[in-house]
């Protein structure tokens, strides 16, 4: 489950559209975004060249790396990003979503992640797609990614809206668990969401609620498991090429 | 006649009553020299069709294996006589897990899967793949190998169009389409093995760069195909553009506003015939693309006959860039300085294919012990990219073509997703073709112009 906050927020509501501050301030009645549970997008390493155990004679047995979690990006975001935070921010409040909604914001080689609570989903695309400041009205892609069988909230569901007016390109981002990967679907409001949610659904086992038919659209019907989940095997096999035998891909030295 | 006579009847349904035994049930007849001959007369058509039009609904399957479906494409047509009620594209059947593959091997080797799933646009699979690949390093290729990137992807964009034009005037009867187009694309083909050692699946873009620079008589072939395409090229419109068939088989067919669309997500030609100039090479340029002049071909019909004269506009468009970049080009490096990513290689054909040339081997074993130590490595092992995100779209000849990557850190990637826009504007069929007749479906699938390997990756 996504945690929730405890307090409920006190969004404003005398805020509308009209009140929106000229620049860099944040609207009133709406809290900025802070690191809820920090998200995790990685695994940790130990060693080096994929060896453990007593066949390690590389010396680097001890080298531990801790798993790579996205950091919280702090005000001024840079560029167009605060420009478009303070709409987004001020958008939200008029719909009467709270700010929690938006557990994170990450910003990162110049693109930036609002990573969201999925109760929240639906309401949060219609209100990037139908507010005159935002007006996000491509949804580009939708896609699920696997973070690793031990990664706490594994399963992240990504959707890549792009504002033609503006030009502008974001990233929403809800985190799963493996045992309750279930979020709101939001064909409802980009219809293109469609096939998508179909291929996140058939990949990677996201189960998005209020789909029109959520079947799966790549393997076959009746097929076993989420092909692209990190447990399900790649299934190679071996090959042999000028008399030696090359292993299947997900059998070789695995460097990292 | 006994219950005996007629047992047979009874069991089997045959009548085995005696010829002419009872005569009423039968049509009139007379006797001739060949024997019997019955004058039989029956309903109209028009009745049989009437009762048939609005109780006999029937479902049909078309495809995958059908020679107008683009591929192995199915379609599931819900029908009212010639009327397509219902329409449901079922895919998949071309799956062959290139994201899931992508995750067993290192960066570089990447490159190699996802310049076959779109197959009649490698280059621009390449191009998406190692821009964002570039993204996540932080690296930018230097500016020889972004032209030449630019040139690559034009050629790739004619030769793509072209197949559009041959595919789908084949599907819609017109044969002469399919020789014309598939004589121009070798044309593309043949210079494309020149430049980069492959007809498809070129693998030539790489991260950092390209694999090597082009051979000495690079810029001989290029001015010769722009010119062998400035005579063929209008062929197409005297052939084509002003033909009444033609015309009449594409113009207010496959209808698609701009609204719709957006709400599908269609872009690319699709949604250039609607209206909207949104061309990433123009509004998101990347690769130097802001430097080159050119026009976006746009369309108020929202139909398949605009879809047509634009990618005809594309092609002319498409070779004045490669005219441009001819002229900017200047000697210089074509991969990153940073040997740490630099794949070194040199490539040549040898008995078994394409691979690196055996001076070029000589040279790496011969140089250090240290430097052999890292070709080892690089090419074994891989590099090591930044934990992260990045998604970076690029206009292939079909639209948006996204890569949304993440790395952990590894050396390998951790996801590959492609926003493929075959897949997302086959979407579209039914809001195109609902309604209209069971030809223009037809007209319909041929102006997305979707490549199954890519819908299905």
């Amino acid at each position: 489950m996504i945690p929730v906050p405890e307090e409920k927020p006190e969004t404003g509501a005398e805020q509308s559209s009209a009140e929106r501050p000229e620049s860099g301030l944040e609207p009133r009645g709406s809290e900025p975004a802070r690191p809820a549970e920090p998200v995790v997008a990685g695994r940790e390493r130990k060693g080096m060249f994929g060896v453990s155990g007593t066949g390690d004679t590389s010396g680097y047995g001890g080298l531990r790396l801790p798993a790579y979690s996205p950091p919280p990006a702090e005000r001024p975001y840079g560029g167009w990003f605060d420009d478009f935070a303070d709409e987004f921010y001020a958008a939200l409040a008029d719909n009467g979503i709270p700010a929690e909604a938006i557990l994170q914001v990450t910003v990162d080689r110049g693109e930036i992640t609002f990573y969201v609570a999925r109760e929240h989903l639906v309401a949060i695309c219609r209100t990037l797609r139908d507010d005159a400041g935002l007006r996000f009205e491509l949804c580009s892609s939708v896609s699920g990614v696997d973070y690793g069988v031990d990664v706490p909230q594994r399963l992240h569901s990504v959707y890549h809206l792009t504002s033609m007016t503006y030009r502008r390109r974001i990233r929403l981002e809800v985190t799963l668990d493996v045992e309750d990967p279930h979020v709101p679907s939001i064909v409802d409001v980009y219809p293109t969401a469609d096939w998508h949610e179909r291929e996140t659904y058939d990949m990677f086992g996201i189960v998005y609620d209020g789909h029109p038919a959520l079947t799966r659209i790549l393997m076959p019907d009746d097929w076993d498991g989420h092909p692209q989940r990190k447990d399900y095997p790649l299934g190679g096999i071996p090959v042999e090429y000028k008399g030696a035998e090359i292993p299947p891909p997900d059998t070789r030295r695995s460097y990292s | 006649m006994t219950t005996s006579d007629r047992l047979a009847d009874a069991t089997t349904g045959t009548d085995t009553t005696p010829e002419g035994a009872d005569s009423v049930g039968y049509a009139a007849h007379r006797e001739t020299t060949e024997g019997r001959v019955y004058t039989v007369s029956g309903g109209d058509w028009d009745d049989v069709l009437s009762d048939a039009a609005h109780d006999e609904r029937m479902v049909i399957n078309m495809g995958p294996q059908h020679p107008s479906t683009h591929g192995v494409l199915r379609l599931v047509l819900e029908m009212e006589g010639e009327t397509v009620t219902q329409l449901r594209s079922v895919i998949g059947y071309l799956h062959t897990g290139i994201e899931k593959n992508c995750e067993y091997r290192t960066w570089t080797q990447g490159v190699t899967f996802v310049t076959r799933m779109d197959y009649l646009a490698p280059l621009s699979n390449e191009m998406g793949y190692c821009l964002a690949v570039e993204k996540l390093l932080g690296i930018e290729a230097p500016r020889r190998a972004q032209l030449l990137r630019v040139l690559l992807l034009e050629l790739n964009r004619i030769g793509s169009h072209l197949v559009y034009i041959a595919t789908g005037g084949m599907e819609l009867g017109a044969t002469t389409a399919m020789t014309l187009g598939f004589r121009e694309r070798e044309e593309v083909l043949h210079l494309l093995e020149h430049l980069t050692g492959l007809r498809m699946n070129h693998a030539f873009i790489r991260p950092g760069g390209l694999a090597q620079d082009m051979p000495e008589d690079f810029h001989e072939a290029v001015t010769e195909f722009c010119k062998v395409m400035d005579e063929r090229l209008p062929l197409y419109d005297k052939l084509f553009t002003g033909q009444p068939i033609w015309r009449n088989r594409l113009k207010g067919v496959g209808y698609l506003p701009v609204d719709a669309c957006l709400a599908l997500g269609v872009t690319g030609p699709v949604l250039r015939s609607a209206g909207l100039p949104w061309d990433l090479r123009k509004v998101e340029p990347y690769s130097c693309y802001d430097e080159f002049e050119f026009d976006v071909p746009t369309s108020n019909d929202a139909d398949c006959w605009a879809r047509y004269l634009i990618r005809v506009e594309e092609m002319h468009q498409s070779l004045r860039i490669v005219r441009q970049v001819l002229k900017k080009l200047e000697p210089g490096p074509v991969m990153v300085e940073d040997k740490k990513i630099a794949w070194p290689a040199q490539l040549s054909i040898s008995s078994d294919g394409m691979g690196n040339s055996l001076e070029h081997v000589r040279k790496i074993m011969g140089q250090s012990m240290e430097s052999l130590i890292h070709h080892f490595k690089l090419v074994t092992e891989g590099f090591h990219v930044p934990p992260g995100q990045v998604y970076v779209p690029v206009e292939s000849p079909r639209g948006e073509l996204g890569y949304h990557l993440v790395s952990d850190g590894g050396t390998r990637p951790l996801r590959v997703h492609v926003r493929e826009p075959s897949f997302v504007n086959l979407q579209s069929m039914p809001a195109m073709s609902e309604g209209g007749l069971v030809a223009d479906v037809i007209a319909a699938i041929a102006s997305i112009d979707p490549v199954m390997g890519g819908v299905d990756r």
